[in-house]
C-alpha cells in the first residue's frame, strides 16, 4: 500500500464487561479485530457494512474520542495515539467528524452562531476574525446569515445537516470522516448535501472517509470502498471494480440486495441467520456460519487479505 | 388559564404576597418589633394589633413581617450553598465517572441516609447556634439531593453527540461541562432549588423551635411557634399565624417547583 494521509494498521478496539464471576475472567466486546487501510489525499474513501460492524467505531477511534486496545493510527506519517497534548489539538483541526444524527451533535441550548464560535474559540481565535470566517463559511455551505441566531430545534433537516458539515469544516481540516452524514435526512435532502460534500472536497481538497450502509451512496460518491464485517474488512476495492465483480460472498450479498439496476447480473442472496455477536465470534472466517459457498477449511483457519486482482483485495478462502 | 399553569401561578402568587410583605417589613412595621408592652399581653387580634399580641404584649404581626426578613434570608442563602455545591459535585461525579464518580456517590448516598435534621442538629451543637450556623448547616444538608440530581443529568448527557462533538473540537472539560451541558440539564436543578428553598424555610422553623436557630431577641417564625406554644390554651392565635405563614411559604415554593417542572417537561 502507498502512504496515505491516514493510514490505520490493524486497529483493535475490545470492550471489556463487568466481572460477573470471581474467578472467571469477563467477557469483552470485539467491536474491531484488526482494521487496516490507507486512505490518499483528495480521494473519497468508503466505509460500509451493516449496523453494529464498527463502523462507527473506527470513525470515533480515528477521532480519539475512543482509546484503541491495539493498533497505529498514523496521520501523515505521525502515530496520533502517541501525540503530546498541543500535537493533539493540532491533530484535532485537521482530521474531524460529520455526526449521523444532527439534531444530538449540535447544542440544542446554543445558537448556530455559538455552536460555529465555540471550535474556533477553543482554538484561540480572536472574536472579530471568528465573525469573519463563519459569515464566509455560511456563505459556502450554502446558508442564509440570518439562520445564525436560530436555535437548532428551528432549522429544517438539510439546514441542520448543512450547518454540522460547517461545523466540522471550520477548523479547516484536511481529513473529514463523515459518519452516515445522510441517512437521517429525507430522500430529497440526501443528493444535495451529497452535492455540497463533493463541491466542497474540490474547493478545499479535502480526504473523506465516508460511512454509510448504503452501497448505492459509497459507490457514487467514492473513489474506493472497503468493506467490513464484525469489526475486520473483508473486501477493499476501487469503487466502480467492487461493484461490477465483487469477490466476497458478503459483498456479494449486499450488492444483490440493492433494487433495481445493479450493473451485475446476481441472484438475489439471503443470508441465513443474523450477524454474530461480537462477544462471542465465530472461529475461522467471521462469515462462515451465513455464507454459502462455505468449505471445510472456513469454520478452522481465518483467510488472509490476499491481492486477487490490481489493487482488490479480499479476505475469504475461495481465492 | 391553562390547567397546567395553575400550579406555577399559585406558587407565584403566594410567594410574590409573602414577599411583598417580607420588602415593606424592611422599611415599616406596625410596631417596633422588639418592643414589650406588659399591659397588653395576650390581646386577642382588633384594630390596633390586628393578629394580636404575645407574652410580652409585642405586635404578633410586627413580628410575622420580621420573621420573614428571616426565613427569606436563611432559604436564599442555603439554597445556594447548596445549590453551588451540590452542582459542582454532581457534575464532576457525573462527567467523569469512574472511581470518583463511585467515591463520591457513596459519600452523598450516606449523607442521604442520615436523617438530615439530625446532621443539622449536630453541626450546630458543635459549631454553636446562630444565624450563620443555622444557615451553614441547612446548606450542607441540602448538598446531596443537588449533587444526585446534577449527577444524573451529566451522565446522561455526557454520552450525547454534541458533547462528543465539542469534545472533538477541542473545547476544555471545563467548559464543556458549564457552558455546553450545565445549561441543558437545568431545569431539574430549578426544581430542585425551589423545593430546596421550601425546605431550608422548614429546616430552620424546625431548627428555631428546638431553639437551636435564630436566637431571642431577633424573630422566627419556628422560634414563635415554639413561644407560643405555652399559651396555646389562653391565645390560639399568637400560635396560628406563625404556623400558617410557615405554610403559606412551603407551599408556595412547592407549588412553583411543581408549576417550573410541568412546564418544562410539556415542552
Amino acid at each position: 500500500m502507498k502512504r496515505g494521509i491516514l493510514e490505520i494498521h490493524d486497529l483493535r478496539k475490545h470492550y471489556r464487561l463487568r466481572r460477573t464471576r470471581l474467578l472467571k475472567k469477563p467477557g469483552s466486546i470485539k467491536a474491531l479485530n484488526g482494521v487496516s487501510l490507507s486512505i490518499s489525499k483528495g480521494e473519497s474513501f468508503g466505509l460500509v457494512g451493516e449496523s453494529g460492524c464498527g463502523k462507527s467505531t473506527t470513525a470515533y477511534t480515528i477521532v480519539g474520542l475512543l482509546k484503541p486496545t491495539e493498533g497505529r493510527i498514523l496521520f501523515k506519517g505521525d502515530d496520533v495515539t502517541s501525540l503530546k497534548r498541543n500535537q493533539k489539538r493540532e491533530f484535532r483541526k485537521k482530521v474531524q467528524l460529520i455526526f449521523q444524527d444532527t439534531s444530538g451533535s449540535l447544542n440544542p441550548r446554543g445558537t448556530v452562531e455559538w455552536i460555529l464560535r465555540e471550535p474556533l474559540r477553543a482554538m484561540g481565535m480572536q472574536k472579530r476574525e471568528i465573525k469573519e470566517l463563519i459569515l464566509e463559511s455560511m456563505n459556502l455551505v450554502g446558508l442564509d446569515k440570518d439562520l445564525l441566531g436560530r436555535f437548532p430545534h428551528e432549522l429544517s433537516g438539510g439546514q441542520k445537516q448543512r450547518v454540522g458539515i460547517m461545523n466540522a469544516l471550520i477548523l479547516n481540516p484536511e481529513v473529514v470522516i463523515a459518519d452516515e452524514p445522510i441517512s437521517s435526512l429525507d430522500v430529497s435532502i440526501q443528493a444535495q448535501i451529497l452535492n455540497l460534500m463533493n463541491d466542497l472536497q474540490e474547493r478545499l481538497s479535502l480526504t473523506y472517509l465516508f460511512i454509510s450502509h448504503d452501497l448505492n451512496v459509497v459507490h457514487y460518491f467514492c473513489d474506493r470502498i472497503a468493506v467490513m464485517y464484525l469489526g475486520e474488512i473483508v473486501e477493499l476495492s476501487e469503487s466502480e471494480e467492487l461493484y461490477r465483480s465483487p469477490l466476497h460472498p458478503y459483498t456479494q450479498s449486499l450488492l444483490s440486495a440493492i433494487p433495481g439496476e445493479t450493473g451485475h447480473k446476481l441472484e438475489r442472496i439471503i443470508l441465513e441467520g443474523d450477524a454474530p455477536s461480537p462477544l462471542n465470534p465465530p472461529t475461522g472466517c467471521f462469515f462462515h456460519p451465513r455464507c454459502f459457498r462455505r468449505m471445510a477449511i472456513c469454520s478452522s483457519v481465518k483467510p488472509q487479505m490476499t491481492e486477487v486482482t490490481k489493487d482488490h483485495f479480499v479476505s475469504c478462502h475461495l481465492y | 388559564m391553562n390547567k397546567r399553569r395553575i400550579n406555577l401561578w399559585i406558587g407565584i402568587v403566594l410567594i410574590s404576597i409573602l414577599l411583598l410583605m417580607m420588602i415593606v417589613s424592611l422599611f415599616y412595621t406596625p410596631f417596633p418589633v422588639t418592643e414589650i408592652n406588659r399591659l397588653e399581653r395576650f390581646e386577642p387580634p382588633s384594630m390596633r394589633h390586628l393578629l394580636g399580641t404575645d407574652n410580652f404584649g409585642r405586635d404578633v404581626l410586627s413580628r410575622i413581617m420580621k420573621g420573614s426578613q428571616t426565613a427569606f434570608f436563611v432559604g436564599l442563602v442555603a439554597v445556594s450553598i447548596g445549590s453551588v455545591f451540590g452542582v459542582l459535585i454532581g457534575a464532576i461525579s457525573g462527567y467523569f465517572g469512574g472511581i470518583v464518580d463511585e467515591i463520591i456517590m457513596r459519600i452523598v448516598d450516606a449523607m442521604m441516609a442520615f436523617p438530615s435534621i439530625l446532621l443539622a442538629l449536630m453541626f450546630v451543637s458543635v459549631f454553636g447556634v446562630g444565624l450563620r450556623n443555622t444557615i451553614i448547616a441547612i446548606g450542607i444538608m441540602s448538598i446531596p439531593s443537588f449533587a444526585r440530581i446534577t449527577r444524573s443529568g451529566f451522565v446522561q448527557h455526557k454520552e450525547l453527540d454534541y458533547v462528543k462533538n465539542a469534545k472533538i473540537k477541542g473545547v476544555s472539560n471545563l467548559r464543556i461541562m458549564f457552558r455546553h451541558i450545565l445549561p441543558n440539564v437545568l431545569s431539574p436543578i430549578v426544581v430542585a432549588a425551589s423545593m430546596g428553598f421550601a425546605n431550608a424555610v422548614l429546616a430552620e422553623a424546625a431548627l428555631s423551635y428546638l431553639g437551636l436557630g435564630i436566637q431571642p431577641p431577633n424573630p422566627s417564625w419556628g422560634r414563635m411557634l415554639s413561644e407560643s406554644q405555652v399559651f396555646i390554651t389562653v391565645s390560639p392565635w399568637y400560635a396560628i399565624a406563625p404556623g400558617v405563614l410557615i405554610t403559606l411559604l412551603v407551599l408556595g415554593f412547592n407549588f412553583l417547583g411543581d408549576g417550573i417542572r410541568d412546564i418544562r417537561e410539556n415542552r
